[in-house]
């Protein structure tokens, strides 16, 4: 029966393409197995469906004629065709449902993958971190990539920020952008206003953002859920909104151009006398400054994960994972879930503010309009794609999201179709993103990985 | 009746305890004592207001009115009723279990008793900075967390599952981790919200083996609220009666369980508790 529907379905597909769709519908009706009726019903109702939403969309044509005057023609032949595709591809993902069984993620993700990727984990983090540390070497003639992965980078150490939060401690956090600014805001004016050295503004901003985060947590503490989501993401925009206004600090809209470039031990990396170039006896390249940058954010982004890492060992970590998984339980064991939600924020925002820093530091001219909501969205994303809680996910993900968002260029303005669709496959495929499962702290013989059906996303 | 105690072998002692939400009275009045290194049970009808006062107890309500002292090791007295949440599991010690279980689910069995174990680890990771470097100074803490939760394990029969996750255990199972994890903040007083509820009559058997041992090895003082009188009968020292927010009787389980009142609130609230209760004479 199965190798049956499953012939069906391979045949109906060229039949698909020619548009005689209908008529071989019919004629293997009397051919087809138990569930037809449900099945034609299921592909009739999404057809109908299809049929109202594309009839205003495909089925009518409207344009501005030669005088200004409204035009419009009808394209029933079309519409007519996408209603036809939709009704057979239903029929189409219905036989190859049934041909696959019953329906569930285990059973559209074989265990043996799931488990190739759990045993693959281990050997994915090494390559992928030997790979990193010799992009440069790799890449020393290619700018392009070299900027594409200063710029992964960067959202890898956003995400890795962002994921002490979201992932560990399940505060939503909307508004994580504002930090990022903080942080390359501080060293901004710190850098031109007082001449401070990048390695002496860095920590500086760290510990400027963790204050701010520190005064967000406050107010926020006793939200939950979409209240805490929602202040958060006021608090991001208040941000940006006094950047924009403060025009007497930070430039308003027109930004701050300028921002010194970081040295290393005190030495520019310019072309001129004093330059690094120079000093080592070697022609200048601007390419030298790129590297240099790119293994700043790399040494950055290694130091949060492994921040990180240790700080789920210690007690401050697992009170994160704890007060993700119940509250209640935290307060009745005595733990302060006041200061352990702040020292969650300010953490966060400590790494968001590095980022900042390190943002204005290689572009050297920042304004509000790097400081959107979009740019917590997309890092919001990637923490939640990657897995919440998982460093080895978020890396991954922040690599899928920006770096195939540079791959799809050429689609131009389909590549967000692309992702788009490439997202909800993803969500469908891994709804707890693509590495789900949580890595216990401490264990006493061997650690198990927990499965994702079991741990909490957290409410607040 | 039994006799009042004296302030040297009572460790909680809660005094004219009223809470009101609203126009509702929970708790009107309680007046009980409770006795170190003794097991008393509060019991009652649903909705007599046991689990409020286990709120008011542990900091998760506010009392309306009245006082609560918790007499402390050293001899001096800490007003309940004053510390709010956390503070009474850390400073009072009391710890606490509920009636619904909250574990945390996505941990493994010794994450969850390392978690109890968060202000001695904290003070000992030097407010996490001295163990993000890893000094050896918290190296040894934390294997001596390791070593009690260990204990714990080995005394519930769960050690060969310490590294599975708290989730994924049967109920009776999680029933007596969230007691072990109770047991793992060292508490000086050990409250249990209905301990017993949904076990079959072996797990119950083991339960009150479990809490008669907690009592004579570690001294810890238990207050217990139960519906399973068989339980409430074997092990209780003293035995809290109440009904509609208010004490009805008090005193040794054979007293109380042949007080007219007690029965009557048993009949008139639920017919098959009165059964159990005039049962367990047998």
């Amino acid at each position: 029966m199965s190798t049956r529907s499953n012939t069906e379905a391979n045949v109906k597909s060229p039949a698909l393409v020619s548009g005689l769709v209908t008529a071989s519908v019919t004629d293997h009706k009397p051919a087809l197995a138990l569930g037809f009726a449900f099945i034609l019903k299921k592909a009739l109702l999404s057809a109908f469906v299809a049929l109202v939403l594309f009839s205003l969309m495909i089925g009518i044509r409207t344009e501005a004629g030669p005088t200004g005057q409204l035009t419009y023609w009808t394209r029933f032949g079309e519409l007519a065709t996408i209603v036809a595709i939709v009704f057979v591809g239903s029929i189409v993902i219905e036989l190859v449902r049934q041909w696959l069984g019953p329906a569930g993620t285990s059973q559209l993700v074989p265990a043996a993958v799931q488990n190739g990727l759990a045993a693959a984990g281990r050997f994915i983090a090494p390559a992928l971190l030997i790979f990193t540390l010799l992009v440069p070497v790799i890449f020393h003639d290619q700018r392009y990539i070299l900027d594409l992965a200063i710029l992964v980078l960067t959202y890898v150490m956003l995400g890795w920020g962002l994921n002490v939060v979201v992932g560990l401690a399940g505060l939503l956090d909307l508004g994580y952008v504002a930090f990022y600014a903080v942080g390359a805001y501080s060293y901004a004016l710190l850098a031109t206003t007082f001449g401070l050295s990048f390695w002496v503004c860095l920590p500086l901003a760290g510990f400027l953002a963790s204050l701010w985060g520190v005064m967000l947590g406050f107010p926020v503490l006793r939200l939950r859920g979409d209240y805490l989501a929602i202040v958060t993401l006021a608090f991001g925009e208040i941000i940006r909104l006094v950047i924009i206004n403060w025009q007497s600090l930070t430039g308003g809209p027109n930004g701050i151009t300028s921002i010194p470039r970081p040295t290393l031990f005190g030495i520019p990396l310019t072309a001129g006398d004093d330059g690094l170039a120079a000093k080592l006896g070697i022609e200048f390249d601007p390419t030298h400054r790129i590297i240099f940058l790119f293994y700043i954010i790399l040494a950055m982004a290694l130091l949060t994960n492994w921040v990180t890492i240790r700080l789920r060992r210690l007690p401050i970590g697992r009170a994160w994972e704890a007060l993700r998984e119940d509250e209640v339980a935290c307060r009745a064991l005595g733990i302060n879930t006041t200061t352990t939600k702040l020292t969650a924020f300010a953490t966060g925002a400590m790494f968001g503010g590095f980022a900042g820093a390190f943002f204005a530091t290689r572009q050297g001219f920042i304004s509000p309009e790097s400081f959107t909501f979009q740019e917590s969205a997309l890092v919001l994303a990637i923490v939640v794609l990657g897995g919440m809680g998982s460093q080895l996910g978020v890396a991954l993900a922040a690599l899928a999201m920006i770096g195939g968002f540079e791959l799809f260029r050429g689609l131009e303005q389909y590549r967000m179709l692309v992702f788009g669709i490439a997202m909800v496959l993803l969500m469908i495929w891994r709804p707890r993103g693509l590495i789900g499962h949580r890595a216990p702290t401490v264990y006493l013989k061997q650690a198990q990985a927990i499965s994702s059906d079991l741990v909490k996303e957290g409410r607040g | 009746m039994s006799q009042p105690m004296s302030g040297a072998d009572c460790i909680l002692s809660v005094d004219r305890l009223s809470m009101r939400f609203g126009g509702i009275v929970a708790v009107n009045e309680l007046s009980f004592d409770a006795g170190r290194r003794k097991i008393t049970a509060l019991i009652g009808p649903n909705g007599a207001g046991k689990t409020t006062v286990f709120n008011c107890i542990t900091g998760f309500y506010k009392p309306s009115d009245g006082t609560m002292r918790l007499a402390a090791e050293s001899g001096g007295a800490i007003a309940l009723e004053r510390l709010n949440d956390f503070r009474i599991s850390k400073q009072a010690k009391v710890a606490r279990t509920f009636q619904n279980i909250r574990l945390f689910p996505g941990m493994t069995v010794l994450e969850n008793l390392m978690v109890a174990q968060h202000n001695t680890l904290m003070r000992a990771s030097g407010l996490t900075f001295l163990g993000l470097l890893g000094v050896p100074s918290w190296r040894a803490a934390e294997k001596r967390a390791i070593d009690l939760a260990t204990f714990w394990l080995n005394r519930i029969g769960l050690y060969d599952r310490a590294d599975d996750a708290a989730g994924n255990l049967a109920y009776g199972d999680q029933r007596r981790l969230e007691i072990a994890r109770a047991m793992c903040t060292e508490p000086a007083l050990l409250c249990l919200d209905e301990p017993a509820a949904g076990l079959n009559a072996r797990e119950s058997a083991s339960l009150s083996e479990l809490l008669l041992s907690i009592r004579a090895d570690q001294g810890t003082s238990i207050l217990l609220i139960e519906h399973d009188m068989s339980v409430v009968m074997e092990i209780s020292d003293h035995v809290v009666v109440m009904d509609y927010g208010v004490k009805i009787a008090e005193g040794a389980p054979q007293e109380v369980r042949d007080d007219p009142r007690v029965i009557a609130a048993y009949l008139g609230a639920d017919e098959q508790e009165a059964i159990a209760v005039m049962e367990s004479d047998t």
